[in-house]
């Protein structure tokens, strides 16, 4: 009993940090078709930030929700002027050039912080359920997850702002001809998706030994994610973030976490082979 | 076909020639080595990606497979010349299996992206996780992240003790490199290359014409892989190593750079792409002032933002342009000229 109860809150909780990971990323390219592989290095800054304002003295949980996704965001706002505004609807384009991104932030933050691993202690203790230990802070990331999904939601569904973006994404000439500056809509779709990614690499850095390269441990997971949740938003995200992690899960509980991983990313891609346009490209069609 | 043979061949074996009898004066030849085999990895995407209009992110897949074929091989048979075989069908084999799971599914690109860089990725966990004795293949143990060390290196065939190593293995490398470039240029002036350059234009036009779009796909995809195994096998016998890393995601990164960097769509630019940006490498290692990978950044969202043909089709250009007014038939010329640097070179 204690052991299932165990495997349930490890499947949930694998399931809340693809969605974690995934969100960002989501964002990006399910509105504005701009593949962003510099997502898992804003992720790692997201981290770094964290740690940075905690050893400054600032309340962990005000650095990890507040300052590291308004951090994050702000770098992010900056490479869309930069780069990313020069390339939309170029997809390859985007892909390379995000890359180079990628490895610029890498080297420049192993420049400032140096390629050793830093790390701060998880926030919430953890206690016991019969003889197995169970990590107090993996609620926190189900937590999180359940409500970032919800506020997206209700967000995207229910405000003026949502449906702004939403009606941009699909014809963006329409918008500007209704007095909606697509160009400022992009930027703040791009802000908003950087800062989940920094929220996202925020919260799971407590769980990992944060290096300059972390950020390729999350760009595959969160890539495979976004593409096989198809064209539908939410419920693309909430349906391929279940499948892997349930799938990951077992395969780690049965043979090893290698395995478990490795199962992930086959999973991955017999699904794409078998449903290219993603989960919700065949099921719950036209949502968000 | 005919210029080919009269024209196009002695003038790349001369120019090759002159370049391997005067660039070991000025680079030393172990770096030399490596930057050809870097340039042999390079044209591999370069075919694929720049003819075949298939985006691979997976090519360091095919070349850690060489690698580790060559390796484990060797150490199982002990002589070179069955590895070195092996080291380029077995990542053919991979590919034209991995391809045709791709293409008779008809992915493209974002979904064939993300399909070769979770394969890559497969690879690369599952290598790095191999360190336990339980995993030996013959006599092989595979060593988990420490790699592979200590396997016979290029030997003259049927005599293991004779090694190829130093000055000669830089020359066997390099024209190994020349033959290779002109097979595929061959392979590009056939009715095959000409089909798979439609493709790339315009697949469905091509399929409706009766071509089995599929199957050419694969057939390419796999001769591309190839030509990166042999690449693989020789990095193999350069390093005296293979490890993971060789798998891994800036490995494949880094060929999409060379590939960018040097030039879509001709058949030089990916080499000069990997041996220029290889060697630039290989300077800034020895300043510690600026990371690396920062400049590595720099230079691919400069070149994707600024320049996205690339150096050798600019160069090219601005020859023409500087140049090109002094043919007798101006229009036939530069047309003849178009065609053949956006179709075969």
């Amino acid at each position: 009993m204690d052991l299932v109860f165990v495997i349930i809150v490890e499947m949930l909780y694998a399931v809340a940090s693809l969605v974690l990971i995934s969100a960002g990323l989501a964002i990006v390219f399910g509105m504005m078709k701009v593949i962003n592989l510099a997502h898992g290095e804003f992720m790692m800054m997201g981290g770094y930030v964290t740690i940075t304002a905690v050893t400054l003295g600032a309340n962990i949980f005000l650095a990890m929700l507040v300052i590291a996704p308004v951090v994050v965001g702000l770098i992010g706002l900056v490479v869309e002027r930069l780069v990313i505004r020069h390339l939309y609807g170029r997809l390859v384009d985007t892909m390379l050039a995000t890359w180079g991104l990628s490895l610029f932030f890498i080297g420049l933050v192993t420049m400032i912080f140096g390629n050793t691993t830093t790390g701060i202690s998880t926030p919430i203790s953890g206690f016991t359920v019969g003889n197995y230990q169970v990590n107090g802070y993996n609620f926190f990331i189900i937590l999180v997850a359940i409500v970032l999904l919800g506020l997206m939601f209700a967000v995207l569904k229910g405000t003026r702002l949502g449906l702004i973006a939403r009606g941009a994404m699909q014809l963006p000439d329409m918008a500007a001809a209704l007095g909606y500056s697509p160009e400022r809509i992009y930027m703040a779709t791009f802000f908003c998706g950087s800062a989940l990614s920094g929220l996202a690499g925020a919260i799971l850095a407590p769980l990992v030994g944060l290096v300059p390269t972390s950020g390729g441990a999350y760009i595959a997971k969160a890539f495979i994610t976004v593409i096989a949740g198809g064209p539908s938003l939410i419920a693309g995200l909430m349906a391929s973030s279940g499948l892997f992690g349930f799938i990951s899960q077992i395969f780690t509980f049965a043979v090893s976490p290698v395995m478990g991983e490795v199962a992930l990313l086959v999973a991955a891609v017999v699904l794409l082979r078998l449903l290219p346009q993603g989960v919700t490209g065949k099921f719950f069609k036209g949502r968000v | 076909m005919a210029t080919f043979w009269t024209k196009e061949v002695p003038a790349t074996i001369l120019v090759a020639a002159l370049l391997i009898w005067i660039m070991p004066m000025i680079v030393g030849t172990f770096t030399l080595t490596v930057l050809v085999i870097y340039g042999m990895l390079g044209f591999s995407l370069g075919l694929i990606w720049g003819f075949g209009g298939i985006l691979c992110f997976g090519q360091a897949a095919f070349f850690g497979l060489g690698a580790y074929t060559y390796a484990i091989a060797a150490i199982n048979i002990g002589d070179s010349t069955i590895p070195m075989l092996l080291a380029i069908l077995v990542p053919a084999a991979f590919a034209a299996l991995l391809g045709a799971m791709m293409f008779y599914g008809r992915l493209t690109d974002v979904y064939l992206g993300v399909i070769t860089l979770v394969v890559t990725l497969i690879l690369f966990k599952f290598i790095s996780s191999t360190a336990g004795p339980e995993y030996v293949i013959g006599k092989a143990r595979l060593g988990g992240f420490n790699g592979i060390p200590g396997f016979q290196t290029l030997n003259v065939p049927g005599r293991p003790n004779d090694y190829i190593y130093g000055d000669p293995y830089f020359y066997f490398c390099a024209i190994l490199l020349i033959i290779v470039y002109l097979l595929v240029s061959w392979l590009l002036k056939s009715s095959f290359g000409r089909v798979a350059i439609g493709i790339r234009e315009n697949e469905v036009r091509v399929a409706l014409m009766g071509y089995d779009v599929s199957a050419r796909k694969t057939v390419l995809f796999s001769i591309g892989a190839a030509i990166a195994g042999l690449a693989g096998a020789l990095f193999a016998n350069w390093g005296e190593i293979v490890t993971p890393n060789l798998f891994s995601l800036g490995q494949s990164a880094e060929i999409i750079i060379w590939c960018i960097v040097g030039g879509l769509g001709t058949r030089i630019g990916p080499i000069v792409g990997a041996a220029g940006l290889a060697y630039l490498k290989f300077l800034l290692g020895q300043q510690s002032m600026i990371d690396n990978t920062l400049l590595t950044g720099i230079i691919l969202v400069l070149f994707v933002l600024f320049l996205p043909k690339g150096l050798v089709p600019a160069i090219g250009s601005l020859w023409k342009v500087s140049f090109g007014r002094r043919r007798r038939f101006p229009r036939h010329g530069v047309r003849r000229l178009r065609g053949r640097s956006v179709g075969h070179g």
